[in-house]
Order: structure tokens, then C-alpha cells, then sequence
């Protein structure tokens, strides 16, 4: 049963969600000048946009960040989410629970000062890392995402008993290969979800980055910020287009890649 | 082999979660000084700084900033739930089309958090598609000032939050038995009747946890009523930025930003329990 007025509120719901993304789209593709304001059909600010250096540059920064944030995220995350679900109680553990899970309730602006201030003081101290640029924006997502990793990992391995890891380990196999022929694969979806979780929220984040980055670290939403306080302009509409035309299909193909395994 | 490999995610979890926040408690009485990094710490000479704890409880604009920040981050969690509640059941219980409708709720998020911002500041300025639709429509004269205003702001922050609160709805809304519904029913309830005194109440405190998860971001927002905001919503997230970067006193940020670590930590340990429970 599904009262009318819950069914109106969904409808109302993903219209509002879907109006500034449908209209972005659709205006993407008009020659005016003027966001939002159609000019006839034209492929202008596509052009446009292949021809901003600075925010291609930034791009470009922003995906090769975001590729090594998510590695390390999963690195990290996976094994503080593994520890925390199977090594049974230990000293710390409940400690450790809570510092794993602190980067997903604590506001942006208090993790990112607090991450400027640690690189700042380690650098005084041992040098190194020696300014702030990529690596520092990387290590600051890599923070976040494996916050995330280790949840869903977590969550992951809780939902499944350690009886077929204690098969294994019954059968002769050593701890490494339990691990590496049990554990691994039961962990690897959590994993792969994980990567694309910190990818996407490296891709989307200024404040970290503001606060991590020097002037040498500009990535892409920080240089999109920048050009959006002075207002909005239609390449910004072409790079949503691309943006939302890249996570159609990537969706599409892990819908298509879970249809045939599942 | 085995506390090895405990110490390497404690290790990384101290250094970069721990230390950090130990930092901003240190940096939050110390003083500032000229030079690079712009302050002097407690260790200096000068002993500990109680001066910006105190500045930012008796000091109006501090304490406004974090009183605004609340009430906005209040209204958002709020306006997002009563919209994602009933979203989130509706998808729960659309049968064949629930993978499809949940895709729909998630996917305007791959176009980048500041993208869609920027579609409603090509929205809702004075030349932009709002304004245009309401005089062509004869509605009104003259452009209606939109952006920049607490209205936009919140518009935004909505917009922006909205499907974060709809999966713990949607997610809890899976889980319910649906017999305990027909069971009502059975006994005589009518369906509107059964809906609100045996469905919802199951749904409180996955609502609750959707709140809290808009509440604690939202508080520290600083994008948002940066683009969209009027440039009095000094929200404590702008204001942080403003001491640190513009002003360059990083004891006073690093004071606010505790000061609103302390405001949260009571919905933060609720949301933890709540996620515990659920």
C-alpha cells in the first residue's frame, strides 16, 4: 500500500533532484553566451572547454589525485575494516573503531584544518612533506575515503561467519593463503566499492583540497569554485554534460557487469 | 605477523586522525604572531593562549556564526527529511522499478557537487531561467533577487544533502515486515490508519539517523552559503575560512573549529548509536 501523498513526494522529490541537471544538459548546447539562455544549437562550448588549459590542467590533476587517494584509501581502509572485523577483541580495538569511523562524522572544514595544521607541523619537524601540493590533497582524501573503505568492509565481512576462513585453516591451509584465497575474495566487492567511493569523493571535494593544496595543487573543483564565485559561465554547463554522460555509462556497465554475474 | 598488521591501520589512523585533532586543540590556545606558520604555541614563552576559547564564547559574531549555523543545518536536515521519508519508503515499495528509481535519486550526484551548484546560480540569477519563466509568464516586472539570499542557500543545501537522507529511510524501509501491515489491516485498520501507526513509527529511528546525517555535515558547510548564501550568512564554516585564510589567525579558527566540534559531538554520538542499533 502506498498512500497517494507518498508517491506525490517522490515524484516531487526526484523532479527537484533531476530540474538543474536536466536544464544544464539541454542549455549545454546552445551557442549564447548567457547560461541558461538558448541561442540556437551549437557545439561551441564543448570547443571551449577542450581549449581551457587551466581547467583541463586541473582535471587532469584532479583524476591522477583522485586514482591515488582511492589506491591508498583501500589499502588502508580495507585493512583497518578487515582488523576490525576479524581479529576479535583486542586492546585498542574499540579505539581503533573510533578513529576509523571519525573522518565520516566530523565537518569538512574541521578535517581539512586539522590535516594542514599535521603537514604543516611535520614539516617544521622532519621536512618533509616539503610544502603542500598533490601529495598533501592526496593523503587528505586518502583520510576520508579510507574512513569509507573501512566501513563498508566492515560491514562486509560481519555479514559472513569465519567459518569458511576456519575450513580452509582445517584443511592445511596456511593463515596467508586462508586469507588470500578466502578472505580476499569475499572482501574484493566491498573493495572495488570502496575505490569508486573515494574516487568520487576525491573528484568532488574543495574543502580538503583548499586547505591541503598550495598554490601548486589546484585541482579540478577547486578551480571550478573559483570560477563559479565570479558566476556562471556555459562551459561549466558542457562539463557537467560530459561529467554526467561518463557516469551514465559507467553505471550502465556495472549494472551490465552485475546482470551477467548475478 | 598478526599485531603487525593491527599496528600499520592504528598507526595511519593516529597520524592522520588523531594527531590532527590533538593539533587543533593545541592551535586553539596558542597565539598568533607574525611569520610563517603564523603563530607562537603554547611551548613558546608565552604560555597557553585562554584567549580565543573565550573570544569565541563572548564575542557576538562568533557566537551569531555558530547560532546561524545550527538553525540552517537544522532546517536542512528537516526540510530533507520531510521530503526523503516519504521518498525513500515510496522507492522501497515500487517493486520492479526500485533499482531504477533509487538510480535516478543517486545519479544527479555524479555530475559533481559544484556543477550542480552552479546550475542554480544559472538559475536563480537575475537574468537567469527562474526569472525569465516568471516574467514571461507575467508573474512579475522586474527580476526577483534569488541568488544570494538565505532562501537560495537553503535551496541549495537541500538539493545538495537530499539523497543522503533518503538511503537510511529507503534502506530501513526494505527491512520492514510487510505482514505486520497486512496484520493491521486484517484486524480492521484502515490503510492510511495502518500506514501511520504501524509502518511509520517502525521508521523512526532510521529518520532520525537520516537527520542526524544531514545535521552534522550541513552545520559545518562552507561551499554553499559561500556560492549561493547572502554575504551576512556568516555560517561558522565561512568564518573559519575567513580567520585562517583572509585574516590569517589560525588560533581563532582552529577555537571555532572546536567550538563546533563541541556543538556536534552530542548528535555525532547519537548518529553512531542510532547506526549501531540499525
Amino acid at each position: 500500500m502506498m498512500p497517494g501523498p507518498v508517491r506525490a513526494a517522490l515524484w516531487a522529490g526526484i523532479a527537484f533532484l533531476w530540474l538543474p541537471v536536466v536544464l544544464l544538459v539541454a542549455y549545454a548546447f546552445s551557442a549564447s553566451p548567457v547560461p541558461f539562455r538558448w541561442g540556437g544549437f551549437s557545439l561551441r562550448w564543448f570547443a571551449a572547454l577542450a581549449a581551457n588549459e587551466r581547467l583541463l590542467e586541473a582535471a587532469w590533476l584532479s583524476l591522477r589525485v583522485a586514482a591515488g587517494a582511492a589506491t591508498l584509501a583501500v589499502l588502508l581502509g580495507g585493512a583497518t575494516g578487515w582488523v576490525l572485523a576479524r581479529h576479535g577483541p583486542f586492546a585498542g580495538r574499540a579505539l581503533l573503531g573510533a578513529l576509523a569511523g571519525a573522518p565520516l562524522v566530523l565537518p569538512e572544514v574541521v578535517t581539512g584544518l586539522s590535516l594542514l595544521l599535521l603537514f604543516v607541523a611535520l614539516e617544521s619537524a622532519i621536512g618533509w612533506p616539503a610544502g603542500r601540493g598533490a601529495l598533501t590533497v592526496l593523503l587528505a582524501h586518502a583520510t576520508l575515503g579510507s574512513a569509507y573503505v573501512a566501513v563498508i568492509v566492515q560491514s562486509r565481512l560481519a555479514s559472513r561467519e569465519r567459518d569458511l576462513e576456519e575450513a580452509a585453516l582445517d584443511l592445511g591451509a596456511t593463515p596467508a593463503a586462508a586469507f588470500a584465497t578466502v578472505t580476499l575474495p569475499l572482501m574484493a566487492p566491498s573493495l572495488a566499492a570502496g575505490w569508486l567511493l573515494a574516487f568520487t569523493l576525491s573528484l568532488d571535494d574543495v574543502v580538503l583540497a583548499s586547505f591541503t593544496s598550495g598554490p601548486a595543487g589546484t585541482t579540478l573543483p577547486v578551480a571550478l569554485f573559483s570560477m563559479l564565485r565570479l558566476g556562471m559561465t556555459p562551459e561549466v554547463n558542457a562539463l557537467a554534460t560530459l561529467l554526467l554522460a561518463a557516469a551514465g555509462l559507467t553505471l550502465a556497465a556495472v549494472g551490465l557487469l552485475l546482470r551477467r554475474r548475478g | 605477523m598478526r599485531i603487525a598488521l593491527r599496528l600499520l591501520p592504528g598507526l595511519w589512523l593516529a597520524l592522520l586522525v588523531a594527531a590532527p585533532l590533538a593539533l587543533v586543540a593545541v592551535m586553539a590556545l596558542s597565539w598568533q604572531a607574525e611569520g610563517v606558520p603564523p603563530y607562537s604555541p603554547p611551548w613558546g614563552g608565552e604560555g597557553i593562549n585562554p584567549e580565543n576559547l573565550r573570544l569565541i564564547l563572548e564575542d557576538p559574531h562568533y557566537r551569531d556564526s555558530l547560532a546561524q549555523s545550527l538553525v540552517t543545518a537544522t532546517l536542512t536536515a528537516g526540510l530533507c527529511l520531510l521530503l526523503a521519508a516519504p521518498m525513500g519508503i515510496a522507492i522501497a515499495r515500487a517493486g520492479r522499478w526500485r533499482d531504477a528509481l533509487l538510480a535516478a535519486v543517486l545519479l544527479p550526484f555524479w555530475t559533481g557537487f559544484l556543477i550542480r551548484l552552479g546550475a542554480w546560480i544559472g538559475l536563480l540569477r537575475d537574468e537567469g531561467w527562474i526569472n525569465g519563466l516568471l516574467r514571461a509568464l507575467g508573474l512579475v516586472e522586474a527580476p526577483v533577487p534569488l541568488l544570494y539570499t538565505e532562501g537560495a542557500m537553503l535551496l541549495g543545501m537541500v538539493h545538495a544533502y537530499l539523497p543522503f537522507a533518503v538511503l537510511p529511510v529507503f534502506a530501513a524501509a526494505t527491512r520492514l515486515d510487510p505482514a505486520l501491515e497486512q496484520a493491521a489491516a486484517d484486524l480492521g485498520a484502515t490503510p492510511g490508519r495502518a500506514f501511520l501507526g504501524i509502518t511509520l513509527p517502525q521508521l523512526f529511528p532510521a529518520m532520525a539517523a537520516a537527520f542526524l546525517l544531514v545535521l552534522i555535515p550541513a552545520a559545518g558547510e562552507y561551499v554553499i552559503p559561500e556560492l549561493l548564501g547572502p554575504p551576512e550568512a556568516t555560517l561558522v564554516g565561512r568564518v573559519v575560512f575567513q580567520e585562517f585564510f583572509g585574516n590569517r589567525d589560525w588560533p581563532v579558527a582552529s577555537a571555532l573549529a572546536l567550538a563546533l566540534l563541541a556543538l556536534l559531538i552530542l548528535p555525532i554520538l547519537l548518529f553512531q548509536r542510532l547506526g549501531r542499533e540499525g
